[in-house]
């Protein structure tokens, strides 16, 4: 495990970016920068990272970064990585697809997916804040059951799409789970997967300040509870093969984990969350676990 | 062998009997293409066919990227496009308002993409043969739109429409357009040029964009406000000045356009008209008939029978609809007296594209022309040459009269055949 001694001292995005206070993104960016290095490119769609880079005439990054619309990420990666190939220039340069959840799960899903099809060689990052934060916190194929967006007031129901089920269900060499909370983790999978030949999917737990309604000074925090809670296991699975990340390892045991209301009750997001619906969330947990539980000892 | 056989042979060699689809993935060929993206569509997939039979015999090295859309496919040749590869794709229809969402991502990025369409009408009710209206439903993106009477116009026509694109004074994407079917499917003479004097004509892309120099960091199409932007770092252009630099680049594109034909020419001896229309017998004549692609093919045969009437005809075929060449057209009708347009489209709810667009331009003229419009074969319906003929008549007719209508005239409709059908079962009010 790398400590914090290890992470380069070079920082790839300039200060002073538009992002919000305590936004999950731009921890998640900045760390993902670090490990890829200087030799990459960014394609970004419309999202919060839109926001963070700025406007016209400037770019926020050391690092070129090539915006593109909503659905289009995956094929943008790929028409960048055709063109690389078409150049001889394909060894040296790493393409990274960076995306919010609606970007992926949602709009973006159909591209993402024939990309990862072919086997395109790119890392696709999609950082999860839980609905389309950017235009207002609408709700999207990622947002939990029962969470309040401003287009579900009464809450939302059926809970968020298993994104990384789906990735792995194409097959790819690495699919791998991530929080903004635990960097040094995410760091040491951004820099296992640029040397992965194939496609790399990255997805990433984003807390939101405004969108989930909490004090930005608490980004850390909420997002460890989520960790803690066992709402979100951090795991890769490399070539078919499952390992539960570090920071999520001692929570196989159910009794390790924290009571899944300590995560819900300091968001405003789950404030109309029914008793019913805790429950739901229980099982829910109880369910994931027994499962990662059932196929870790299947590898064994 | 004698030396003078040897040069025959070699010529014989290089004409092919090709469709049209062919005669564009030759040009892909020899263009030297780098990354080509495409999904299949019904009457373009031979084209694309056919690259992946050059790719995999090693006659041309280029990327293919086998998408599963084509939103997707100008997605990856925009990308590939700004990441400095000379790029390109083929679509019809359906595909290219799939793509629509892209067209102006292109343009506004001054990407040179060739797109080759293979025209058909749009659905519903569903139909895969030929009409113009995919080509004219994207007319206000910022493409350069080129529309083919003959396979060897595709071919030569794709060649210099990566020189004219790829010029560092404009930068402008383009559509190569030909009739679905009629061109796409069917076989006709090509003369293939030489590798070596295409590329002579046609020297390798040097982008504006290039994303593969990582030495040069850019932010390629952030956000960008109404308003420029002052900061310390320098000034940046408003959406509005972009805008402007586009439809400048799309203005100045039109004698870059003739430039560039007229290079060929010289090079390859084969010139289309002035290289944005093409006349037939218009020097003596006071009517003319406007129309492009397959009823331009087939007015060149109603004309000659029309002339044998007496009636003194002559036609313009359309060779480059955008940007539109408003005072080239200007010029050359003011001192002629009726125009009759065939639209194998239609603005609906107004008329034929072609029919209003041709109004426009020749308002202000001193001496306006009559001019009548008409629809014809839509989805594939035959445009025969008694239609043309009739037309002729009709407007001519009416101009007698002193009839002048916006209202559509379809000509080559059968409703008389449809008197007893529950006319509800395809169309509702009548």
């Amino acid at each position: 495990m790398v400590n914090v001694m290890d992470l380069p001292e070079e920082e790839y995005i300039y200060p002073g970016t538009r992002a919000c206070a305590g936004c999950g993104m731009a921890l998640i960016y900045r760390i993902a920068l670090k490990a890829l290095g200087s030799k990459t490119i960014v394609t970004v769609p419309a999202s919060c990272l839109t926001v963070l880079h700025g406007m016209q005439g400037f770019c926020s990054t050391k690092i070129s970064v090539y915006h593109t619309p909503f659905a289009t990420t995956g094929a943008s990666a790929s028409g960048i990585r055709a063109s690389l190939e078409d150049k001889g220039l394909d060894e040296e340069i790493c393409v990274l697809a960076f995306a919010g959840d609606g970007g992926t799960t949602d709009i973006g899903i159909q591209a993402l997916s024939g990309a990862a099809e072919r086997g395109t060689n790119f890392i696709f990052a999609c950082y999860d804040n839980e609905a389309y934060m950017n235009t207002g916190v609408q709700r999207s194929g990622s947002t939990p059951l029962g969470v309040r967006t401003t287009t579900t007031p009464e809450g939302k129901l059926g809970h968020k799409k298993n994104m990384p089920k789906i990735l792995e269900a194409h097959g790819i060499p690495y699919v791998t789970t991530g929080i903004s909370s635990y960097p040094l983790d995410l760091f040491e999978k951004f820099k296992k997967a640029r040397d992965i030949f194939g496609t790399k999917y990255f997805h990433i737990l984003s807390p939101c300040p405004p969108g989930w309604g909490y004090e930005p000074k608490d980004t850390i925090l909420i997002g460890r509870l989520a960790v803690q809670t066992g709402f979100w296991p951090l795991y890769e699975v490399i070539n078919g093969k499952f390992i539960l990340s570090k920071p999520s390892s001692k929570y196989l045991d159910p009794s390790k984990r924290k009571p899944i209301e300590e995560y819900l009750s300091v968001q405003k997001r789950f404030k109309t969350l029914s008793a019913q619906e805790i429950e739901i969330y229980k099982t829910y947990i109880n369910d994931m676990w027994q499962e990662i539980k059932k196929r870790i000892e299947s590898q064994e | 062998m004698t030396v003078s056989n040897e040069k025959e042979k070699v010529t014989n060699e290089n004409i092919m009997i090709l469709t049209g689809n062919h005669a564009a993935a030759h040009a892909f060929r020899q263009a030297k293409v780098g990354v080509i993206s495409a999904y299949p569509i019904t009457p373009q997939s031979p084209v694309v066919e056919k690259i992946a039979e050059f790719i995999s015999e090693g006659k041309l090295k280029a990327r293919f990227v086998k998408v599963e859309s084509e939103h997707s496919a100008l997605a990856v040749c925009c990308a590939a496009s700004a990441t400095g590869s000379r790029v390109g794709t083929a679509t019809s229809a359906h595909g290219l308002e799939y793509m629509y969402e892209m067209l102006p991502w292109a343009s506004g990025n001054r990407l040179p993409i060739i797109i080759n369409l293979a025209t058909r009408s749009l659905g519903a009710p569903w139909s895969v043969w030929t009409d113009h209206q995919d080509f004219i439903t994207i007319r206000d993106v910022g493409w350069i739109q080129f529309i083919c009477e003959n396979n060897q116009e595709i071919y030569d026509t794709n060649l210099q429409a990566f020189k004219i694109a790829e010029d560092p004074r404009i930068f402008l994407p383009a559509i190569v357009a030909y009739d679905g079917y009629i061109l796409s499917h069917t076989m006709m003479p090509v003369k293939l040029e030489n590798q070596e004097e295409i590329d002579g004509f046609l020297p390798p892309l040097k982008h504006h964009i290039n994303l593969s120099d990582i030495s040069n960091v850019k932010g390629i199409d952030p956000v960008t406000t109404p308003n420029i932007i002052k900061r310390a770092e320098g000034t940046a252009p408003g959406y509005y000045e972009y805008r402007y630099a586009l439809q400048k680049a799309l203005e100045n594109s039109i004698n870059i356009i003739k430039e560039v034909h007229d290079e060929f020419f010289k090079k390859f001896g084969r010139s289309y008209g002035n290289g944005i229309y093409k006349t037939v017998d218009t020097n003596d004549a006071n009517t003319i008939i406007f129309t492009m692609g397959s009823v331009a093919s087939q007015a060149r045969i109603a004309i000659k029978k029309l002339r044998t009437e007496g009636l003194k005809v002559g036609l313009v075929s359309l060779k480059l609809f955008r940007p539109y060449p408003a005072e080239d057209l200007r010029e050359f009708f003011k001192d002629k007296e009726n125009i009759i347009v065939f639209d194998r489209d239609i603005g609906y709810g107004y008329e034929g594209v072609l029919s209003y667009e041709l109004k426009a331009a020749l308002y202000g003229l001193k001496n306006r022309p009559n001019i009548k419009g008409f629809i014809v074969g839509l989805g594939g319906r035959d445009v025969k040459t008694e239609h043309i003929i009739s037309g002729v008549h009709k407007a001519l007719d009416a101009f007698k009269k002193g009839i002048f209508t916006n209202k559509t005239d379809f000509l080559g409709l059968n409703l008389e055949e449809l008197k007893d059908y529950d006319e509800s079962t395809y169309f509702k009010g009548g």
